[in-house]
């Protein structure tokens, strides 16, 4: 490793009345992989905005290869190669993979037409990609690129601009293990390259496995600077929150009752020859893992009547019940708590009284005219029970933060009678206060007699808050791991879908259910 | 009244002066009498089109069924000779139904509301003009339907009853957008039909209730505007009737996105149009310039609201 290229001394940067950074230091050398967290409001994304140029640091020095610069522009912080892959992807799906890789910048042909160069642009861009050895050509419509194959593109064009050092802002926040695995290898590739990576992410175990530090915010200040021997989840949940893990996940207060929800033999549009049969019980949390596309999320739709069910039964309380619709899942207390919450969890322009009184609007009018007055009372004993922390209930919900977000999603539910709450992916994209607020949320609802199924690509969260793992494969529930079962491993193993034999545990009630 | 509304309504305030320094005859009571019906007239439909643009939709077949339900209206009255109510009573169950119609075909079929009122709007038009083979349909002279003139020319001492109408739906129709849990429903699906339907608000139903809703309202102007103009013409009458509908929306804050406006700002958007129309009238403006007078004004009235919005947040964003 050689000398550092890029040099942070004493940033700080204020808004008025905000410190959002305050004496922070950081050194980058070629080819390092530097783990950055912190929570949401930490000051993670302000220093990511000072190293792209975006904001100019209020005090602190910038050195680029030595040179002293009072902050970057734009236009320096690309000139130094450092270059950014978004959480939410810049890419444009209607145009093929290289097109992307060389928007705004696409090899010309000789003459004056200047008419795009498309023999060039293929040769340099399937380069790039060759670099990073994905499974894909040139020519691939991003539309038909997955998540993690959309981020591989992001890298290369990344590389196509001769990145030095790439920042990379929750990059497997929506991967699935597999491409995960794949990303991690990737980074790896790239320090080998002499190509620094900084890497932000909620999922600490990634940082283990793959960082040569991490560097920990809290509140504006940089609070830790762990190097690698002594990175440990623990150490870095301690750090970023000021207190232990063990905090964060809770055991159940009762056993689990009769079976609230059952499914037999059902079957779903998008594994229609697959019949999935499963029983979710009173107060218990059945954990749902399984690699993104494995019929999880269309299950969830169409246990909630957003999706047709093909064929097969579902029983509530033991009766067949037909959910063709989300009002007919809601008024049986079936709640979903949607994978996308800007898209499909809540109204963002709306407020966040509105937003929780939305379903229940009915019961909150008098001859269809809605009473204002309770809105607002119910709303505010909502974000008052669920910790919402906002000035008022008639602020947008787009103003709140994504823990806060997600908390208003599940009022607009809790303000009702769940039987059975679907959450899909609760804590996505969410810091670690919020999480552990959702967590513990999540159980005592399940105390409270709440049948709850939680689909999660989070193994640390499906194994650390789940009373029973269902894993799905393909449209397949390929098994159930009870707690004594529970381990990476098994939910991995079920997860490519070999089967419980390989598993270290035993288990019944597997198919039977 | 929101913000937006104060700032129309200052606007109307503002050009109905400088019509009035200029042109005493703006104030006379014959000339606001007559604008006042024409804002009632107008108001009536455009109200009718809000609901549809809340949706995110859009009804471009708004003059065609006008004409179409005119042509009709008299022709029942006057050559099969039934009586008026029912036929009245006919041509609005007939306007919901094209309602009904434009409804199921967006949400059930899945088609563009643009794609779908557009052949609507080919297709009354057609229809109007086959059905009088292109003649004019009116009263003959001398035919008097006292109670049905009264009703809809009429005049309570000199407010035309066409603008209490439209005072009067517009009163029925704020409560319902902007107080009714269905109101409240048509908002969060204009915004984001997603959330909404995960939220369990039946969004098809919303989206077809609101253009029936624009088909009663259609039906109610076509009848107004039938007996006004008593003669009506199949291939001019109502022509770019649509157009007003949504120029007055888009002047009163509605966004073609949906989710956003009011009724109090359609309704002072169709004043606002109304004055203008007068004004070129008035300020002997060549009646040729109409439509350019009109255009210029809505493209500066939506630019300069873009462009304050994007201080207001500008600012907003410095203070943070």
């Amino acid at each position: 490793m050689g000398d550092a290229f890029l040099q942070l001394t004493q940033i700080s940067k204020s808004y008025p009345g905000v410190r959002a950074l305050e004496d922070v230091s950081l050194d980058v050398r070629p080819g390092e992989v530097i783990g950055l967290v912190g929570e949401n409001g930490a000051g993670k994304s302000t220093l990511m905005k000072i190293l792209g140029g975006v904001v100019a640091p209020s005090g602190g020095t910038i050195r680029v290869d030595g040179e002293r610069l009072p902050a970057l522009s734009v236009q320096q912080a690309t000139d130094a190669g450092i270059a950014f892959v978004h959480q939410e992807l810049n890419l444009f799906d209607n145009l093929d993979a290289a097109a992307n890789v060389f928007i705004g910048r696409e090899p010309r042909s000789a003459g004056p037409l200047q008419l795009v160069d498309r023999k060039a642009l293929y040769a340099q861009a399937r380069r790039h990609l060759d670099q990073l050895g994905v499974d894909f050509a040139p020519n691939t419509p991003v539309a038909d690129l997955s998540i993690g194959q959309r981020q591989l593109l992001e890298i290369a064009k990344a590389l196509s601009l001769n990145a030095r050092l790439i920042i990379m802002d929750e990059p497997t926040s929506s991967l699935t293990l597999a491409e995960t695995e794949r990303l991690l290898a990737i980074i790896a590739a790239l320090r080998e390259q002499g190509v620094a990576v900084i890497f932000i992410t909620h999922r600490l175990t990634e940082l283990t496995a793959s960082a040569d530090r991490v560097v920990v915010l809290r509140d504006g200040r940089l609070v830790g600077h762990l190097p690698k021997e002594r990175i440990s989840h623990n150490e870095m949940i301690r750090l970023m929150i000021g207190r232990d893990l063990a905090s964060l996940y809770q055991p159940p207060a009762t056993a689990p009752g009769e079976t609230v929800l059952e499914m037999r033999e059902v079957r779903t549009g998008a594994y229609p020859d697959r019949p999935v049969s499963l029983a979710i019980r009173r107060g218990e949390i059945l954990g749902m893992a399984g690699l993104i596309g494995a019929g999880r999320t269309e299950l969830a739709r169409v246990i909630f009547g957003i999706d047709p069910m093909i064929g097969g039964f579902i029983l509530l309380d033991g009766k067949p019940i037909t959910l063709a619709t989300p009002r007919a899942a809601i008024d049986a207390g079936i709640y979903l708590v949607p994978e996308d919450r800007k898209k499909s969890g809540l109204l963002l322009d709306l407020s966040i009284a509105e937003n929780i009184g939305l379903p229940t609007l009915q019961a909150k009018s008098r001859h269809g005219i809605v009473q204002a007055a309770r809105l607002f009372e119910d709303a505010r004993r909502q974000m008052q029970r669920l910790d919402i922390r906002a000035p008022g209930c008639e602020l947008p919900a787009a103003a709140l933060s994504g823990g806060n977000q997600q908390k208003v999603v599940l009022a607009k539910w809790l303000a009702m009678r769940p039987r059975l709450l679907i959450c899909d992916e609760p804590t996505r994209g969410i810091d670690v206060g919020a999480k552990s607020d959702i967590y513990r949320m999540l159980r005592d609802l399940a105390d409270a007699g709440v049948a709850i199924l939680m689909i999660s690509s989070d193994m640390e969260e499906v194994i650390g808050v789940s009373d029973r793992i269902a894993v799905m494969h393909e449209g397949h529930v390929t098994g159930i791991l009870d707690r004594a079962s529970f381990s990476e491993s098994n939910v991995l193993h079920l997860a490519v879908g070999a089967g419980m034999a390989g598993c270290k545990a035993d288990f019944p009630e597997a198919r039977s259910a | 009244m929101m913000k937006k509304d104060i700032g129309l309504f200052v606007l109307i305030l503002l050009v109905g002066t400088v019509v009035a320094v200029i042109n005493p005859l703006f104030l006379s009571p014959i000339n606001l009498g007559n604008t006042a019906n024409l804002v009632g007239l107008f108001g009536l439909f455009a109200i009718g089109q809000a609901f549809v643009i809340i949706t995110g939709g859009i009804e471009l077949s708004v003059g065609s069924i006008i004409a179409l339900l005119g042509v009709l209206f008299v022709d029942l009255i006057v050559n099969v000779g039934l009586a008026w109510p029912l036929a009245l009573l006919l041509m609005l169950a007939l306007g919901m139904i094209m309602g009904l119609m434009h409804g199921l075909l967006i949400t059930r079929l899945h088609l563009q509301a643009f794609i779908v009122t557009l052949c609507g709007l080919l297709i009354y038009r057609g229809i109007a003009r086959f059905y009088t083979a292109d003649a004019t349909a009116g009263f003959a002279f001398g035919d008097s339907f006292p109670v049905l003139e009264w009703l809809t020319t009429g005049r309570f001492y000199g407010v035309p009853h066409s603008f209490i109408a439209m005072l009067v739906i517009a009163a029925i129709m704020w409560v319902v957008l902007h107080r009714s849990v269905f109101g409240r429903h048509l908002y969060a699906v204009g915004k984001n039909e997603e959330a909404a339907r995960y939220s369990g608000i039946n969004t098809g139903r919303v989206i077809v209730a609101a253009y029936v809703i624009c088909g009663l309202l259609t039906g109610i102007a076509a009848i107004f505007l039938a007996m006004y103009t008593r003669s009506i013409s199949p291939s001019s009458h109502g022509n770019f009737y649509e157009l007003y509908a949504i120029a007055a929306a888009v002047l009163g804050g509605f966004s073609l996105r949906g989710g956003e406006g009011s009724i109090i700002g359609v309704v002072l958007g169709v004043v606002l149009l109304q004055i203008l129309q007068n004004l070129v009238n008035l300020l002997g403006i060549p009646s040729s310039l109409n439509f350019a007078v009109m255009g210029s004004v809505i493209l500066v009235g939506v630019l300069a609201d873009s462009q304050f919005s994007e201080f207001r947040k500008r600012r907003l964003a410095l203070r943070r």
